[in-house]
């Protein structure tokens, strides 16, 4: 499948490169789907390499099922690229577009699937390096270059990371092949136990934009194509939760309590962090992309649950949280390719990403206002869509978290999981913001006046991810089923018999008496209560209603300038977090004759990245000055550089010989 | 099956009946308190008829969002309704949907009042949305911890088994963990159903409305259903509330005579807690909208309470 992904990667066409895409992830669903099934691993040797350094390809229900998810935003987003790269054509270099998106493509499939550490990595630096390529596709912007340096640097410091830990893994194993590093790691002395971990969390937590290493991400998925950015947000930072996946519950036995404890924190302040982040944001898509570093969070989450109840010795309950943590993963990536899809339709239509010259979209372009209004029910966790299945999931594990121990820990549960509703509760409030304001109300400028709805492929690649979103929302008691095989190889247990309860009906815990949850009862409630209390009065009402201007208080005329901005609507937050955010804000009133008839007034509010400023500024003063000090070892002449390679060989010489 | 169906139309028309009456309670105690005479305890169904014999305006500016809204909002609300343990400790709909659900359906309902308080274009809406928004989601962490301390005693987040295992302990709601519990989640309930000292519910043009504000270009009946919608949201609250912690008088039995019992249990109760916000709001001036996160705050240190006394007491 990969092999067909890349085939025909020198054709110019986008048709080409879009149909190659969308059939290879055909193929790739097809047979990640049947595989999650089957209980034995698919294991395929490619017939080159050495025994080294093989490259060998395992499908087993992890990989499947992110290979599943890839498959599925893949298809979508590959649908939409037919028509969203028509406006490109002529004018940009498609030919080389396709090359990198297939060459994503494929190689994020390899990610999933490669069983050797060697291949893994290597498949990993393609990926990188195909999405700064792809990143970098409008590079006569300083911003946009900017932003794919900034990608490159973090991400090759992450891959710097999980290079040391595989090599620790691999010389205590003497096989670079995963199968080998199955449980290897909790049998290492406890020092190197936890250092090894320290850096596969850090090395995948850069790709998958987890705070503090997440500043990257607010930055480089804004700028990229916007079908690019949904592949980056939707699938390539679940590399690292795959990665975070495949270590922590495939190399790792149980694990000690600590581990569980930091990433349950991480994910905690990641999610709180990156919503509170989102909020100040005025640029559409990087509301979605500090809402991505969210989601990371929910998902970690789950996760750190995951690995505190491994510890503690409850493994039905470390399925529970595993399977909510997977299952945001995928919800999160359908909706989050979904919104930025439906962004890319928008920033296509009107010109620009600053959702302040947007506005009364839904207008113009009311298929695309419908696609985002259900990707933000889903993001916001709201029923009956598939956000709320999960993070219901991520509540119950957590909720469950407070009886397994009675050290003082079990007091994080809750509190995380008052912080999960706080975070719920805010991207709600975040996601009425980026909704409303592009899609509602007045156009604010000409451009939004005059946009026009996205083209029909574009539509057919939002609508599938929106029927994705509601099958994985009402469909949950069917699909909890697909993590069995998954939770049976990472925790020997299968719990999808105890959580679907009352004939496939409802959700539960899996715990007795556990609360349940059904999300297909309560949208057939709604649509019961609408066709019984709501058609009828509705008709009736509409025959009686009137069109009328809105309540201007007396002025001439409501215009756009009246409206509520996105700037006004996140003020009283920004003023209660102050502490966080720092505002500052300017305010020049250029006047003629009086202060009190201003003929023009500038204003500017900014807030401050306390991590950015406080964390990465000092370090990168560091990293300049020691380079500084570095330069007077580079003279330039060709003799000097032999020099050191010649100094070096013989170290390594010397080195190997005592070795 | 059939009994289910019967339970849920029941409580479905019960709530729909119940919940202007104790909006009108509300409001002629709080007149009375104020010495004035107050305009009699079924004044709400009177305004409700009359907005719904009424035409309706719809603004020029608004999409479809503004028509749907009321409908979301009111079906939202009242499935919420029937997730919870009203007439007997047995919520009809417990099975689709235990607290959280009732807290994210109430959610559904203010994402989309909110979204239609920005659809008409005016300043008034936005702010309301703004405003209403915020401190949602501020009170959000209380309450969700308050309500970890109920679920753990429990072992549940089911309503069902809550109230369930409040019955036969009348005297429960005096353990340390229940009672801090109880007064963060009436602050919550305060906040989130627009009262005073959060927002004032008799006020129109001010500049402090928060709830009036977003509906302020309805008319009609979808602001009667929206009107409804809000007096069902906050019985609901206030039902949740005392059947959780104090459930006296609770029971399973949903028939016969029993059950006229527990229903003239649940409206005493109402009408003691009603009693208790109508003191409330007298002797409390409305804030400034940038103290309520303080109020709100002394919320979730009341939760945090509950919590740590769950396992030193």
């Amino acid at each position: 499948m990969a092999a067909l992904a890349l085939r025909r990667h020198s054709a110019a066409a986008r048709r080409v490169t879009c149909g190659a895409a969308l059939a290879g992830s055909l193929l790739n669903l097809a047979s990640s789907a049947a595989s999650i099934f089957s209980c034995t691993p698919t294991v395929i040797s490619l017939p080159f390499g050495n025994p080294v350094f093989s490259w060998a390809i395992r499908l087993d229900p992890l990989s499947a099922y992110f290979n599943v998810t890839l498959a599925l935003l893949a298809a979508a987003v590959s649908l939409y690229s037919f028509g969203y790269l028509r406006e490109m054509e002529g004018r940009r270099n498609l030919g080389a577009f396709g090359f990198f998106y297939n060459l994503l493509l494929a190689s994020l499939a390899l990610v999933f699937t490669a069983s050797n550490a060697f291949f893994f990595l290597a498949a990993w630096e393609v990926m990188a390096l195909s999405s700064f390529c792809l990143i970098s596709f409008e590079h006569e912007k300083e911003k946009t270059r900017k932003a794919g340096l900034l990608f490159l640097i973090m991400s090759h410091a992450g891959t710097g990371l999980l290079l040391i830990a595989f090599l620790v893994l691999s010389s205590a194993s003497g096989s670079l092949d995963f199968s080998s590093f199955h449980l290897l790691a909790s049998q290492m002395p406890p020092l190197r136990q936890g250092m090894v971990f320290l850096l596969f969390l850090l090395g995948f937590g850069v790709k998958a934009g987890i705070i503090p290493i997440h500043i990257w991400l607010p930055e480089a998925h804004p700028v990229a194509p916007s079908n690019v950015s949904a592949l980056m947000s939707g699938i390539v930072i679940k590399t690292g939760i795959y990665g975070m996946a495949r270590v922590f519950f495939d190399f790792y036995g149980p694990p000690p309590l600590w581990m569980g404890t930091v990433v349950l924190g991480l994910g905690v302040a990641s999610a709180l962090l990156g919503v509170l982040y989102a909020l100040m944001a005025h640029d559409l898509k990087r509301v979605l992309a500090w809402h991505s570093i969210e989601n990371i969070g929910i998902i970690l989450m789950g996760f750190g649950a995951a690995l505190m109840f491994r510890s503690l010795g409850q493994p039905s309950l470390a399925a529970l949280a595993l399977i909510a943590a997977l299952y945001h993963t995928l919800n999160h990536a359908m909706f989050k390719g979904l919104l930025f899809l439906g962004a890319g339709a928008v920033v296509q239509a009107t010109h620009t990403r600053n959702m302040e010259k947007m506005g009364g979209l839904i207008r113009r372009m009311p298929f695309t206002a419908l696609c985002f209004l259900g990707g933000a029910v889903a993001i916001s966790g709201l029923p009956p869509l598939n956000g709320f299945v999960s993070e219901w999931l991520t509540y119950q594990a957590l909720l469950a978290g407070f009886g397994t121990t009675q050290s003082l820990t079990r007091l994080m549960f809750p509190i995380a999981g008052s912080l999960l509703a706080l975070t719920a509760a805010l991207a709600a409030a975040c996601f009425v913001k980026a909704f409303a304001i592009p899609f509602l109300a007045l156009p604010r400028t000409s451009q939004a006046a005059e946009a026009e709805e996205a083209s029909l492929p574009m539509r057919a690649g939002m609508m599938v991810l929106v029927v994705v979103c509601v099958a994985l929302g009402l469909g949950a008691t069917w699909f909890v089923r697909v993590f069995d095989p998954i939770t049976q190889q990472a925790l020997g247990v299968r719990i999808s018999s105890a959580v679907v309860v009352a004939r496939g009906l409802a959700l539960s815990p899996g715990t007795p008496h556990g609360g349940t949850i059904s999300t297909a009862g309560i949208a057939l409630l709604f649509m019961l209560l609408g066709a019984v209390f709501g058609l009828p009065f509705a008709m009736r009402w509409k025959r009686r209603s009137v069109t009328g201007p809105v309540w201007d208080c007396g002025l001439p005329g409501l215009t756009a300038d009246n409206e509520y901005t996105a700037t006004a609507f996140s003020k009283p937050l920004r003023m209660i977090f102050a502490a966080l955010y720092r505002p500052r804000r300017e305010i020049q009133a250029e006047y003629e004759v009086s202060p009190h008839y201003p003929s023009a007034i500038h204003f500017e509010s900014r807030i401050e990245f306390t991590i950015e400023k406080r964390l990465y500024g000092p370090l990168r003063e560091r990293i300049m000055a020691a380079a500084n000090r570095m330069k007077s070892i580079q003279a330039g002449s060709i003799n000097v550089y032999l020099a050191y390679i010649f100094i070096t060989l013989i170290l390594l010489l010397l080195f190997g010989v005592r070795g | 099956m059939i009994e289910r169906l019967i339970e849920s139309v029941t409580q479905f028309f019960l709530l729909l009946a119940l919940a202007p009456l104790v909006t009108g309670v509300i409001r002629t105690l709080k007149a009375r308190l104020q010495t004035r005479r107050g305009p009699g305890i079924l004044q709400p169904y009177r305004h409700l008829g009359k907005l719904f014999g009424k035409g309706m305006v719809i603004p020029d500016t608004a999409s479809w969002i503004f028509s749907a809204t009321p409908w979301i909002l009111f079906f939202s609300t009242a499935l919420a309704g029937l997730m919870i343990p009203m007439v007997a400790a047995d919520a009809p709909l417990g099975l689709f949907g235990g607290v959280l659900a009732v807290i994210y359906l109430l959610g559904l309902g203010r994402f989309f009042l909110a979204l239609s308080g920005l659809d008409t274009g005016s300043s008034f809406g936005g702010l309301g949305s703004s405003r209403e928004m915020t401190i949602s989601a501020l009170a959000e962490p209380a309450m969700m911890l308050a309500i970890f301390t109920v679920a753990i005693g429990a072992g549940s987040t089911g309503l069902t088994e809550i109230a369930g295992s409040a019955i036969g302990q009348n005297w429960r709601f005096l353990a340390p963990a229940q009672m801090f519990a109880f007064a963060a989640l009436a602050l919550v309930l305060i906040a989130e159903t627009g009262r005073i000292p959060v927002d004032n519910p008799d006020t129109h043009l001010e500049l402090t409305m928060i709830h009036e504000a977003m509906i302020l270009e309805y008319s009609g009946p979808y602001l009667a259903l929206i009107e409804w919608a809000a007096s069902i949201k906050q019985l609901v609250l206030m039902t949740l509330l005392i059947n959780c912690f104090w459930p006296v008088g609770l029971q399973h039995t949903w028939f016969g005579f029993g059950a006229l019992q527990e229903i003239a249990w649940l409206l005493a109760k109402l009408l003691f807690l009603s009693c208790a916000i109508v003191l409330l709001e007298t002797v409390n001036a409305k804030m400034r909208l940038f103290r309520v996160p303080e109020l709100l705050a002394v919320a979730f240190t009341l939760s945090s309470l509950a919590l740590v006394s769950t396992f030193l007491f």
